[in-house]
């Protein structure tokens, strides 16, 4: 396999690209492996990865039952911030946004990070005073953001309407690091740097059946036949309480529509990101010129991926409000992802009451910037047995003791 | 978009005109509970891939609460039924379990009854 460098490409170009190779293998499964992860998305990839690259754990299998990256991972717009309000999860996606930062680099593949920054807009007066308080938290945890004001917001966003007649622009929580990345490249890049590393990933290979013998765990039955495991990962955001199920375990989660948009592509207009919390709609403009449109969650259980028409409805609304320029724009696409909510609206990344079984989810509507950081904390845990400081504050029995990460609180939107 | 009939005044309503409210049939743990009888009350949840029992507010309409039986993966409607109402109603397990066997999905109500998205339900 190549890399991906300039003489590479150059040869390549001469030689009508014939001589590229699959990025990654597809490989029958072993009988056993030390590490069976369960969901070939971002975050199960981004953990594999990192228990090779800092544990030195290869002898992994990354379970699919569709294809790599096609879940929520594939289907996410893409956002990448980390200006939250409490310490754990400043940490854990602040890790990850800085990960980002070189990931390209690490993996010989263009994930296309964008640090374009963001902004996260005040249009009431108790959003303005929670984003003056998210500011000022991120100054103790070391994160680069500010609050700026409307004529700021106006400045870098000439198309806003910042008097709009319901909501008014008072201001906004600006993140000049964060921006966007390519999601499919994520997944990608990672899946190619395992691939070379021996890692095998199985793709249409689903997971039905969790096999444990005196409360550990000891394999899983899939489509292409059983497998045993030394140590087993959930990672699969939306299906996680069924997984969990299958081990006699309940997991603080319900799992729910989201959805998103683009539009058709037109000339660039929007070089930041802009979410908007209180009209509840964020955008960006994507490499090909569309508009890219995130909404709200269904309120209730839905594993279709169809979500209810009224929220693309009133994300569109919101958004025509803010940026009256938009009004005339068709929209091409739309689809959802099922994103899985846990009760104080943050991850989970735990031990289980199932020895050497650990879970990874409750990213819900907001898990793609954090992939990096996820996978290099669940890694640790995995390997050692243990949470390193990352992942312990992320631990399930927060929900019995009631240490509750509550980022809802201070953001309660999708993204 | 869902539509529900509220069996309190008999409107079918739209999605729009009704607020959902979760997981229906929870056991309140009450003073003394146990931690585990706490966060089983408040935080776990079935999250099935299949038929639920979840409560609904007739909110733009007479207020009040019901609960609903609905299939998470195809997201049929089985039936609705009082909030006050202890367990689900003998005929109303019945009926889905007869609508689930006669689709060839599994017959046990409660239990994950599809195989989601692409799957045959
Ligand atoms: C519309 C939308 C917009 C979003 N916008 C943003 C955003 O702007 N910024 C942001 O940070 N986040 C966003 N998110 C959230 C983000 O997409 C997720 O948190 C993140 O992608 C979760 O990654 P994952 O690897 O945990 O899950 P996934 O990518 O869903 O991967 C889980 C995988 O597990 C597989 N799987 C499930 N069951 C089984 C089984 N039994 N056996 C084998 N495999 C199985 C699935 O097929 C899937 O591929 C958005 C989500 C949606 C839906
Ligand atoms: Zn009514």
């Amino acid at each position: 396999m190549k890399g991906y460098g300039a003489w590479s490409l150059i040869r390549e170009g001469l030689r009508h690209h014939l001589g590229w190779g699959r990025a990654w293998g597809s490989p029958a499964p072993r009988r056993r492996y030390e590490v069976v992860i369960v969901g070939a998305g971002g975050h199960g990839l981004a953990t594999a990865y990192y228990l090779a690259r800092n544990h030195g754990i290869t002898d992994i299998a990354v379970l699919e039952k569709s294809w790599l990256g096609g879940g929520n991972t594939g289907r996410n717009t893409t956002i990448i911030r980390s200006n939250y309000l409490h310490d754990p999860s400043a940490a854990i996606y602040e890790k990850a946004r800085q990960l980002y930062e070189t990931l390209s680099q690490e993996l010989d593949f263009n994930i296309m990070f964008s640090p374009r920054g963001v902004m996260m807009l005040a249009q009431t007066e108790h959003e303005k005073r929670v984003w003056q308080r998210v500011a000022h938290a991120n100054v103790l945890q070391g994160i680069d953001t500010r609050f700026i004001g409307p004529e700021e917001v106006k400045r870098r966003v000439p198309i806003i309407n910042i008097d709009g007649p319901r909501y008014p622009v008072l201001g906004a929580l600006w993140q000049p690091r964060g921006g966007t990345a390519r999601h499919d490249a994520v997944a990608w890049g990672y899946a190619r740097a395992l691939d070379r590393m021996g890692v095998h990933i199985i793709e249409n290979c689903e997971v039905t059946g969790i096999r444990t013998e005196g409360g550990k765990v000891v394999g899983v039955e899939t489509g292409k036949g059983p497998i045993d495991c030394g140590k087993l990962a959930l990672v699969v955001a939306g299906h996680s309480s069924r997984l969990a199920e299958m081990a006699g375990f309940r997991l603080p989660m319900e799992s729910v529509t989201l959805q998103a948009l683009v539009s058709e592509p037109v000339k660039p207009m929007l070089d930041v990101v802009v979410m908007a919390n209180t009209v509840h709609g964020y955008i960006s403009q994507s490499d090909k010129g569309e508009l890219v449109i995130g909404g709200g969650t269904d309120g209730y259980v839905n594993y279709t991926r169809r979500g209810a028409f009224q929220h693309v409805e009133e994300t569109v609304a919101a958004l025509v409000e803010t940026f009256p320029v938009l009004g005339r724009l068709r929209l091409m696409r739309q689809w959802g992802g099922i994103v899985d909510v846990t009760g104080d609206r943050s991850p989970i990344l735990s031990k289980t009451p199932v020895e050497n079984l650990f879970v990874n989810c409750g990213w819900g509507t907001g898990g793609f910037k954090a992939i990096p950081g996820s996978g290099w904390a669940m890694a640790e845990l995995v390997a050692t047995g243990e949470p390193g400081a990352l992942a312990e504050p992320f631990a399930l029995s927060r929900f019995r003791e009631g240490r509750f990460i509550d980022e809802s609180v201070a953001a309660g939107v999708a993204h | 978009m869902l539509r529900l009939t509220c069996p309190h005044c008999g409107i079918t309503a739209e999605e729009t005109e009704l607020r959902p409210g979760g997981e229906a049939h929870l056991e309140r743990a009450g003073p003394g509970a146990s931690d585990e009888g706490f966060e089983a009350w408040l935080f776990a949840r079935k999250n099935p891939m299949g038929v639920h029992f979840e409560r609904w507010r007739h909110l733009y309409g007479c207020g009040k609460w019901f609960i609903a039986a609905r299939h998470t993966v195809t997201l049929e409607v089985f039936g609705t039924y009082p909030a006050q109402t202890k367990a689900p109603p003998a005929d109303l397990v019945e009926r889905i379990r007869a609508r689930l066997s006669a689709r060839g999905g599994q017959a046990e109500p409660g239990a994950g009854a599809g195989d989601g998205e692409g799957g045959k339900a």
